[in-house]
């Protein structure tokens, strides 16, 4: 490693963690300094605008601005020139196997499997913990994967899914399992067809779940013991009392953390990136995006799939604004 | 509260060595066995991974990692040392810290300004525009990529020319909806007495949010300061949209990428690879595990 390079960077990178800070303090500073000599009527309706101004700006510049920008270039030619549908006309061609239409199926299955699996495994999980003492170690371990970039967490995936012909030790530990306990041949996880989709979504399950079990188990703490124990006085089994009054009370984060899931399921990216590609049919719409832009240099067809995959997510974003706006209205 | 905890762990007051009281204890050691067998499941990927990093290249390529759990035992840090001579790790490392440290900074500073004025100042559309940003974190950021980047490239905002000045401005404008979620609802729910005795008082509106609504503020801070740090810490593809896999300024994420696909049978550096991009976020996790945990609770509509 080039330590000179240390003598360069550290220097702009405290530079900049003070700067930066100090010239948006002198800013809101100034702001108000200039604030007080106006007249007492424009005060308050000038000052919350000095606030938000910064953000709004950077929300515009990066989010708003080039989403719409995105929508024009969805329509275009490389050239610039406009050529309506045609984008879309390429990406929705040749149903089932053209086009987008393998990365659409595969984000659904991601959305399915992922979305239900993961809701299954932290709910289990937040139940089964909630009855052991050593409660808070079990949940770290099994929440550690969340920290970990899904790049790593592909690289641990890789090494479960490695695949050695029949005839050689098998060093992965699933192909391992697979002809030692099952004595079956050892399969090729990432590249057979028939499998590797779903090998993908559960390296995904794998990391998230720490991330469901969590919220999902906060939300169990919150159901008040008195309503257990008077369930369990009249009597009633610890399925039923899951049934009936752990599950219904649960329901509204779990709604909660299945809509996130359900973004994240659609967004899906690294773990495919990393692990196959998206070659062998396991392309999913984000991967796909990525693809045409710097491999084809095809930004329309990109942007196409970059507006497709927002179709998909509008369903979920109309949810979550509505979801806010009744929380908002019983404050 | 003695009742609760005998429910819960399976233990009650039944006579002791009665029918009864042997079905509860067998119910309590199933429970014991599901989730402990459940986790040691769990840990099995990212432990077979960390003993094989350990182990010599020979030994990965012949035998599973599980034998080396038996003796003879023979662990090396060959993979460690080979990995930090050969490849990008060393620099990649430092890079990660130059792109993560101030795209946590600016955006939440930036943030705390925004979320005040959403949560205790009224201005005509303030609701609306907070509802945008709500709406926002559901979009995907693919949908910004490609005119950013046009712009970048027509204003010479390239890391060739400005190093991680166009990463750093994308994470920031990238964090901000979920950042002033997150503080605007934590600086809501503060009293509002606090606001109103410090007017009398005859605090100005800078010293209220310096002198108050900040200091109060610390836990809601800190686990977003963890959430963004993890998150771009993490992040692989904005960063390789803004910056690229070229060696000099590739993250961590971006050069472990580029290994896992040039290595092909070579796997044994990548499995020190991979622990050494853990190293970092495990350390801030493990610290900090509480905040980050509150964070996830208050914030769970990131998207």
């Amino acid at each position: 490693m080039d330590l000179s390079l240390l003598l360069t960077d550290v220097p702009t990178l405290l530079f900049v963690i003070v700067a930066v800070p100090a010239v948006l303090g002198a800013y809101i500073v100034g702001g108000e300094f200039l604030v007080r000599r106006l007249p007492d009527r424009a005060r308050g309706s000038v000052r919350p605008w000095i606030w938000v101004v910064p953000a709004l700006v950077f929300v515009t510049a990066f989010l708003v601005a080039p989403a719409v920008g995105t929508v024009f270039t969805s329509f275009q030619s490389h050239e610039g020139g406009w050529i309506g549908l045609t984008n879309y006309q390429r990406q929705l061609t040749d149903f089932p196997t053209g086009g987008a239409w393998i990365a659409i199926r595969n984000n659904l299955y991601w959305l399915v499997l992922y979305t239900l699996f993961v809701l299954f495994f932290g709910l289990l999980l937040a139940v089964l913990f909630d009855r052991v003492p050593y409660e808070s170690v079990v949940k770290s371990l099994i929440f550690m994967p969340m920290a970990i970039s899904a790049v790593a967490l592909g690289v641990i995936w890789k090494f479960m899914f490695w695949y050695q012909p029949a005839d050689a030790p098998q060093t992965g530990t699933l192909n391992a399992i697979v002809v030692n306990v099952f004595h079956q041949a050892p399969k090729t996880w990432l590249t057979d067809v028939s499998v590797n989709n779903f090998a993908l979504i559960a390296a995904a399950i794998w990391g998230i779940t720490g991330f469901s079990m969590v919220i999902l188990s906060a939300a169990l703490k919150g159901i008040p013991a008195d309503l257990l124990e008077a369930a369990r006085v009249d009597g009633a089994g610890e399925i039923t009392i899951f049934r009936r009054v752990i599950f219904p009370l649960m329901m509204p984060t779990v709604v909660v953390v299945g809509t996130t899931l359900v973004i994240f399921a659609l967004k899906a990216f690294d773990i495919v990136y990393v692990m196959t590609a998206g070659n062998f049919g396991t392309d999913v719409l984000a991967n796909r995006m990525y693809k045409l832009l710097y491999q084809a240099d095809n930004p329309g067809g990109a942007s196409a799939v970059a507006i497709i995959l927002l179709i998909a997510v509008i369903p979920v974003l109309i949810f979550n604004l509505r979801q806010f706006r009744a929380v908002e209205a019983r404050r | 509260m003695t009742a609760e905890v005998a429910a819960r762990t399976g233990i009650s007051t039944t006579t002791r060595f009665s029918p009864a009281w042997l079905a509860e204890r067998l119910q309590g050691v199933v429970l014991h066995v599901a989730v402990i067998g459940l986790t040691v499941a769990w840990m099995v990927p990212a432990a077979g991974l960390l003993i094989s990093s350990f182990r010599p290249f020979t030994a990965i390529n012949s035998s599973g990692w599980w034998t080396a759990l038996a003796p003879p035992y023979n662990f090396t840090l060959d993979n460690y040392v080979k990995v930090l001579q050969s490849s990008n790790m060393g620099h990649s490392l430092f890079n990660s810290f130059m792109i993560t440290i101030p795209a946590v900074v600016i955006p939440i500073t930036i943030a705390a300004f925004a979320a005040y004025a959403f949560a205790w100042m009224k201005f005509p559309g303030r609701d609306w525009i907070f509802l945008a940003l709500v709406g926002l974190l559901a979009v995907p950021l693919q949908l910004s990529f490609i005119p950013v980047l046009k712009v970048f490239v027509s204003i010479g905002l390239v890391v060739q020319n400005w190093g991680f000045v166009g990463v750093w401005l994308a994470h920031t404008g990238y964090g901000l909806p979920f950042s002033i979620y997150l503080l605007a609802n934590f600086f809501r729910a503060l009293p509002s007495d606090l606001f109103e005795s410090a007017e009398i008082d005859g605090a100005g509106t800078l010293t209220v949010f310096f002198r108050i609504v900040l200091p109060l503020s610390v836990p809601a801070v800190a686990s977003l300061v963890i959430f963004q740090f993890l998150w771009i810490w993490n992040d692989l593809l904005v960063a390789l949209i803004y910056v690229g896999g070229t060696a000099s300024v590739a993250p961590l994420t971006v050069t472990l990428a580029n290994l896992t696909n040039s290595l092909g049978q070579g796997y044994n550096l990548l499995t020190a690879a991979a622990f050494i991009s853990m190293i970092v976020p495990l350390v801030v996790f493990l610290t900090l595990q509480r905040y980050f945990v509150r964070g996830i609770l208050a914030g769970s509509v990131k998207g």
